[in-house]
């Protein structure tokens, strides 16, 4: 009985102790040396593998963050700042600010704002929709309604406005990634310059048909009528194809376009309300 | 009668319901005004030679082709161009096109108005070629793909036998067959001067069993002569598409991504045939076609003669106006047309039919899992897996759609039509389809 015993303990013993001599051999002969400075970095990085920084996921950040000769034009956009001082200091080198961006939502098309006249019946996917056709509205620019982007984001950021239709996001929770800007189909979401206190003025609307015609469609479409681009000191606003646009890093949010705008199209958001009662048009302030 | 051919693989049988098939082809009264968009093919749009406040005569150039795959547009009523602004056309989005204030139907003084049947085809091939392109003409089955460019066999491919479609094997659409049987004559002469064109001394006309009556009266008409006959095909849906016609006639299998003339085929609509037919013996230009309308709930449907442009509410009133009931108005037939959101959209070169449908008639019915039951792999004409497709589009596995090779699919609807799951397959094959076909051309300009 002992004897069995000792035999198995002896053979099984053995093999494990070849095993263990040929396992070390072959590690010393095929390692891979990995930077160790990768697993500290991507340990740092929040791990949201969203794909902001333009790599796929975290440690693949991490990698290119070494072999980087330096850091300008690397950012990572849900850790921030402090994210990347951290990683700069691990590395030691020099650390550049980038600004930090928020997404804005470029359309009012609300049930309110811009009729149905017809009903869709198909799969409920904006890019699906946008294949097919133009939308349940007559703009073919605006939003589709079904929340492609919603699902799109990782940090929810994001909820689908029952009363307008439209995404509404929450600037607190919004990391500037960027993945809505990519899943909509119809480029309606920006990142813009994330502001003071959140603050930010921006043209909500993307259509490019003719003035008459965009205002036809919608009540509060951009008719690229110039006085926005007239009024600004800044050279901040351009004006194409009926579109005007406001560079977020010219506007200095003095928000006298705003009042100029005839059709409520330029929008502010997070600043507080006005002293005297101005007799512009009232413009929608949305509230998060 | 011959033995019934049909292709081997997949297709599905959804109703006939081809309502229209006795009514004979009427003309439409000429509307108001016309809209004309510029891009009627697949090619790039053509480009407006006319200017707002041109006259214009029936017939007359007003867009020129730009470019190999596109084709010219020609003015359908004599009139006034009002302006050139984008308008919303049957792809659901604004495209540029050419307005005009009907004022008569003037015609331009080339063409050869009478009724009189010119059999004698005197054009040399180069010059038939030429007619053609100059005529705009597209193929009328529905792709509207450029007549010109199929005709041009490359130097190093041989063609050696025409395909005239005639199968209309879209569930409602009667227009090619109201056109074989009252044009029959001219059809045939279309087919020789494209066999001319093409130097082949083959051709079969091919029709399903369902026109029995359009079979027999082409069989008579070609009686006597070996080089065309006519081709009675089992009905099955879809059996008009190009490369289930080719195996279906001839066995032999269009390779994945080629085209006809790879294994020497070439195949034309009949309608293509007939606007042949009138372009070159009468110098006639496309800018009209037949179009059905139909629909359970409307009062009179049939077939209409309709100018390009005209739009589709007029063809509708010509059918005893939009029932109350309506729900859905598709453009093309009801397999693979396509819903039209907005009914002042014009006719163009391709559509073949409107099918309006009633409350109940359409609409989609919500969807569950799949169940394995690979029923949309016995009906797929292309022998694809439907199923795993859409599974992969859903998850965005685009390149592995590529390797299931999504780009075969032709998006005849046979796997939604048949899925007992009512899963929205070729909603997400055709998402897939466009996506890897776009990664293709990204990769290729590279």
């Amino acid at each position: 009985m002992g004897h069995t015993i000792l035999l198995s303990v002896t053979i099984l013993g053995s093999i494990g102790l070849a095993s263990s001599v040929i396992l070390y051999y072959i590690s010393q002969k095929f390692k891979v040396y990995e930077d160790p400075r990768i697993d500290i970095i991507q340990h740092i990085l929040p791990g949201a593998n969203c794909g902001g920084c333009g790599f796929t996921g975290c440690r693949n950040f991490a990698e290119a963050l070494i072999k980087a000769e330096s850091l300008e034009g690397y950012n990572c956009p849900v850790g921030g700042e402090n994210v990347m001082a951290e990683v700069a200091k691990i590395l030691g080198k020099e650390t550049f600010t980038t600004e930090s961006r928020v997404a804005v939502v470029r359309c009012q098309g609300s049930y309110e704002n811009c009729l149905r006249t017809s009903e869709y019946d198909g799969v409920k996917e904006c890019i699906i929709v946008h294949k097919l056709y133009g939308g349940e509205t007559d703009c073919q620019y605006g939003c589709l309604k079904y929340g492609d982007c919603v699902k799109s984001c990782l940090f929810d950021a994001m909820y689908m406005d029952e009363k307008t239709g439209l995404p509404v996001i929450l600037d607190d929770k919004c990391t500037g990634c960027g993945a809505c800007v990519k899943a909509c189909p119809r480029n309606i979401i920006e990142l813009r310059k994330k502001a003071k206190k959140d603050r930010k003025i921006f043209v909500s609307c993307v259509n490019t048909d003719k003035g008459a015609l965009a205002l036809k469609i919608c009540k509060v479409a951009c008719t690229g009528c110039n006085k926005c681009y007239k009024i600004c000191e800044y050279d901040a606003i351009t004006i194409n194809n009926f579109l005007a646009y406001i560079d977020s890093f010219k506007c200095t949010l003095c928000r006298k376009c705003v009042t100029e705008c005839p059709t409520g199209a330029i929008v502010e958001m997070n600043f507080p309300p006005r002293k005297t009662k101005s007799e512009a048009i009232q413009v929608p302030v949305k509230e998060e | 009668m011959k033995a019934l051919k049909t292709f081997p693989n997949g297709g599905v049988h959804p109703p006939e319901n081809k309502l229209t098939a006795a009514c004979r082809i009427e003309t439409l009264p000429p509307p108001e005004s016309v809209i004309i968009p510029v891009a009627q093919h697949p090619g790039a749009p053509a480009i407006p030679t006319v200017k707002r406040g041109d006259k214009v005569l029936t017939g007359q150039l007003i867009a020129k082709a730009a470019g190999y795959f596109s084709a010219n547009i020609h003015s359908s009523f004599s009139g006034t161009v009002s302006k050139i602004d984008s308008a919303l056309d049957i792809s659901g989005y604004k495209q540029t096109s050419i307005f005009i204030t009907i004022s008569g139907d003037e015609w331009i003084p080339e063409t050869d108005r009478s009724n009189d049947l010119i059999t004698e085809i005197k054009n040399t091939p180069e010059e038939i070629i030429q007619k053609i392109q100059d005529a705009g003409i597209v193929g009328l089955g529905g792709a509207a793909f450029p007549t010109h460019i199929k005709l041009k066999v490359p130097a190093d491919k041989k063609c050696s036998l025409l395909i005239i479609n005639g199968a209309e094997c879209e569930p409602y659409l009667t227009s090619d067959h109201r056109l074989m049987l009252e044009k029959g004559s001219e059809i045939i002469i279309g087919t020789r001067i494209m066999m001319k064109a093409l130097g082949v001394n083959r051709a079969i006309i091919a029709i399903e069993n369902n026109k029995p009556d359009a079979i027999s009266l082409l069989e008579e008409l070609v009686k006597g002569d070996d080089d065309i006959t006519v081709q009675p095909l089992k009905v099955k849906y879809p059996q008009g598409g190009e490369k289930q016609l080719i195996k279906a006639i001839t066995g032999r299998e269009v390779p994945s991504g080629g085209l006809p003339v790879d294994v020497g085929v070439v195949v034309q609509n009949a309608g293509t045939a007939f606007a042949v037919y009138e372009a070159v013996q009468k110098n006639k230009p496309l800018i009209e076609r037949v179009v059905t309308v139909s629909g359970k709930s409307l009062k009179r449907p049939g077939n209409y003669m309709a100018r390009i442009g005209t739009p589709v509410s007029s063809l509708i009133d010509a059918g005893g106006g939009l029932p109350e009931d309506a729900v859905k108005v598709i453009g093309g037939g009801p397999m693979m047309g396509k819903a039209i959101s907005n009914l002042q959209v014009p006719v163009v070169k391709g559509m073949s039919g409107i099918v309006v449908f009633a409350n109940g008639e359409s609409g989609r019915i919500p969807y569950g899992q799949c169940i394995r039951c690979s029923k949309c792999i016995r009906v797929c004409p292309m022998n694809l897996e439907p199923y795993l497709l859409m599974t992969l589009a859903e998850k965005n596995l685009f390149e592995r759609m590529e390797d299931e090779m999504v780009t075969d699919c032709m998006e005849c609807g046979s796997c939604s039509y048949t899925c007992p799951a009512y899963r929205p397959l070729l909603d997400y094959i055709r998402l897939g389809k466009t996506t890897v076909l776009k990664m293709i051309r990204e990769k290729n300009m590279k």
